[in-house]
């Protein structure tokens, strides 16, 4: 028998079993093994007292649907665990999420650093939506890592971005431009749609604030709405005066300051008291139940994912119609070493590819896959395509076009889990008919 | 709210109402390498029903300044100071594992200061494990990791927190990491592992006292929590089944309900 002492290890719960179990105790649920759909806007107060304490915060618990829920809560406490986060608030979808945060962080007056390189919703949301409400935006190409800090102003309250840009696969150097926001003593704000806890635990590079549009891969199923903002509870708000929302007296809650009660997860909590109070993008108990159906199988899918979009990497870049082909998983992708570094576990599914031929190539081959579905989305099991400058990105003019990297003949392709070989076969019927673009719109 | 002690500012969250000194003071003192956070699902209702609630961050910790104490009298006799600093001549103490040491030492030392006393998941001695010390005092994040697992029971491994979108470990973990390890938990555990008198100081209280247990308690085992209440005249007993040693988090309605009948039964509150 060995004399050798065993080591002491934490024997907390790991990803997978997570997946399937974090937020949620059966026997607290009547036993129910499945999570139970608690489809009510409202729960019953004990009596005046227990209404009282639960407006005033004094307790935990549920008041209104808008608010709160148990079903949502078991959603958040999950994508929280797996991100690694102190707390999490479910919405509506992934845009309310990014809108929420940024209420919970701006008021009028304030700015923000962001990056180019985003979803179209996004960047009409920065450069046009907020500055309706007073706060102004500077975006910065997202492998212009100095480009971030030449762009914090006096009044800059975080620097925002998607870790690998929509639709052109470009990658922030998170750690970098974490330590540029933090040496300016403002939070770093990710949207890690594309990757999931699974490929990515972006706090553990820094990141302060995360954001998914839950309705992609961590659903997969593409059947659900559903968006959420995960807190890494790092970030010191009481370390200067640029926060008086969080730290000082808010007159909302009879002066309640958030960050010293709720420290770790003062950003949520005031994200819920105040912005789901005030602007109430609530997610449906529904919808949370639907979204955790995916989150279940999220490793085993990404897996998948991961791999089959590394065998269309190969194809589309030894295919005669490609013209260029951009996913980090490829070794001449200008960020390949940066991934390797983010992206341990697979480098996601996203790929970007020029067509030769242009626009018009490009929607012939779209117009005719069969497999492959075009719409607006992304992270679905099924694989899905779509033209960007004729579709998620056509409210932007030339210019805002090229300042995001996109060009005419870009299309992005979210390779899903079907057989790959099956993927491939349907790629050669849209190929096909984009070499014969003038036959093909005459049909 | 801040105060200063022995010439240190302390840091006291009042649970969201102004200090008022008309209202009969509760103190609140938290567990090893943790801060006042850990007790705002009680703090905010006693502060809204007639009481000053004072939840501190002990020196060293949290938003406290100065350096960490390193005995438990000392912490014992600064919870004594802080009582004389707010201007009351009296108080309810109420601790939670460490805290529980530092509020029994408090309590047989100052016995006509300490009105009633509440200790949650405590024991008469917690002797620490040899690694899980040398971790902390190496200020080694591991030892954190090692104490959230070991201090969450079942609501903490799988979730289910009472406040709706927060997630016990993760929360906990990053309140032990808000400050330097070696300088708030090392020095805590090895307070603890140093201390030998809580049993005798137990034998000395004789103040209304309430003991709140979990049957699964790593930290200090049930079997501690039921020895040192014995040793304490008239102690209440309340246990928590299915619960670990977070349990003013992990069952924070529960205890909050136990608390709030002992406290306002032994120390009411100022009526409006």
């Amino acid at each position: 028998m060995s004399d050798k002492k065993k080591e002491l290890k934490p024997n907390t719960y790991k990803f997978d079993t997570l997946s399937l179990h974090a937020g949620y105790q059966p026997h607290k649920n009547a036993g129910s093994r499945q999570v139970p759909i608690y489809q009510t806007t409202s729960y019953l107060f004990d009596d005046v007292d227990h209404a009282a304490a639960l407006f005033n915060l004094e307790r935990g618990g549920h008041i209104y649907s808008r608010i709160s829920n148990p079903t949502v809560g078991v959603l958040e406490e999950r994508v929280a665990s797996l991100e690694g986060g102190t707390a999490a608030l479910a919405t509506s979808s992934g845009m309310s999420a990014i809108f929420l945060t940024v209420m919970t962080l701006c008021e009028a007056g304030d700015h923000l650093v962001v990056s180019s390189q985003l979803y179209g919703g996004t960047v009409n949301l920065f450069r046009l939506t907020l500055p309706k409400f007073g706060i102004k935006c500077t975006f910065v190409k997202p492998r212009d890592t100095e480009g971030f800090k030449k762009a914090i102003q006096k009044n800059t309250k975080g620097i925002f971005g998607e870790l690998v840009g929509n639709p052109g696969n470009e990658i922030m150097n998170m750690p970098e431009i974490a330590k540029i926001a933090h040496d300016a003593g403002i939070p770093l704000m990710v949207d890690a749609t594309y990757q999931t806890p699974y490929l990515c635990k972006p706090f553990e590079h820094g990141a302060d604030i995360v954001i998914h549009s839950l309705t992609k891969w961590m659903a997969g199923h593409g059947s659900s709405m559903a968006g959420i903002l995960v807190e890494g509870g790092k970030f010191d708000w009481m370390q200067n005066d640029k926060f008086p929302t969080m730290t000082k007296p808010y007159d909302g809650y009879h002066g309640l300051s958030f960050a010293e009660e709720f420290g770790p997860t003062a950003f949520t909590m005031k994200a819920r008291a105040e912005g789901m109070r005030d602007f109430g993008p609530c997610l449906s108990p529904q919808n949370a139940w639907n979204v955790l159906q995916g989150i279940e199988t999220l490793s085993v899918r990404m897996k998948k994912h991961c791999s089959n979009a590394e065998e269309m990497v190969k194809y589309l870049s030894n295919h005669e119609s490609v013209a260029w082909v951009s996913h980090p998983s490829a070794p001449n992708h200008p960020d390949a070493e940066l991934a390797n570094k983010l992206l341990p576990n697979g480098k996601g599914s996203m790929i970007a590819f020029g067509i030769k031929g242009g626009k018009d190539a490009g929607v012939a081959f779209i117009n005719n896959v069969k497999l492959a579905s075009h719409l607006a989305n992304v992270g679905d099991t099924r694989t899905l395509v779509i033209h960007p400058a004729s579709g998620t990105h056509s409210q932007m003019d030339e210019a805002t076009l090229k300042f995001a990297g996109l060009s005419h003949d870009m299309i992005r392709l979210s390779v899903g889990i079907e057989d790959i070989d099956d993927i491939k076969n349907d790629f050669e019927i849209g190929f096909r008919a984009a070499r014969k673009p003038r036959l093909v719109s005459n049909q | 709210m801040k105060f200063k002690v022995n010439g240190h500012e302390v840091f006291a969250s009042t649970g969201g109402r102004p200090f008022d000194k008309k209202k009969p003071l509760i103190i609140f003192v938290h567990g090893s390498g943790l801060t006042h956070m850990t007790w705002v699902l009680q703090t905010r209702y006693f502060a809204f029903h007639g009481y000053n609630s004072l939840a501190v961050d002990l020196p060293g910790h949290g938003l406290s300044s100065g350096k960490s104490l390193k005995s438990i009298e000392e912490m014992a006799d600064w919870v004594s100071d802080v009582i004389d600093a707010v201007g009351h001549k009296e108080a309810s103490l109420v601790g939670h594992s460490q805290g529980c040491l530092v509020t029994v030492e408090c309590t047989s030392r100052y016995p006509n200061k300490i009105k009633t006393l509440s200790l949650m998941g405590g024991a008469g001695a917690i002797p620490m494990n040899p690694e899980l010390l040398s971790l902390a005092e190496n200020n080694d994040p591991k030892a954190v990791d090692l104490m959230m697992d070991w201090a969450h029971g079942p609501a903490g491994h799988f979730g289910g927190h009472p406040v709706p979108g927060l997630y016990h470990i993760n929360t906990g973990t990053m309140l032990a990491k808000s400050r330097t390890i070696q300088n708030t938990l090392g020095v805590d555990f090895r307070a603890c592992n140093n201390y030998k008198n809580g049993f005798e100081a137990a034998k000395k209280i004789k103040c209304p006292t309430l003991s709140i247990l979990a049957t699964d308690d790593k930290m200090c085992p049930i079997k501690e929590g039921k020895k040192l209440a014995s040793l304490i005249d008239g102690s209440q007993v309340d246990i928590i089944d299915n619960c670990g040693h977070m349990m003013l988090l992990e069952e924070a309605d529960r205890v909050l309900t136990v608390l709030k009948k002992f406290i306002t039964t032994n120390y009411p509150p100022l009526s409006s």
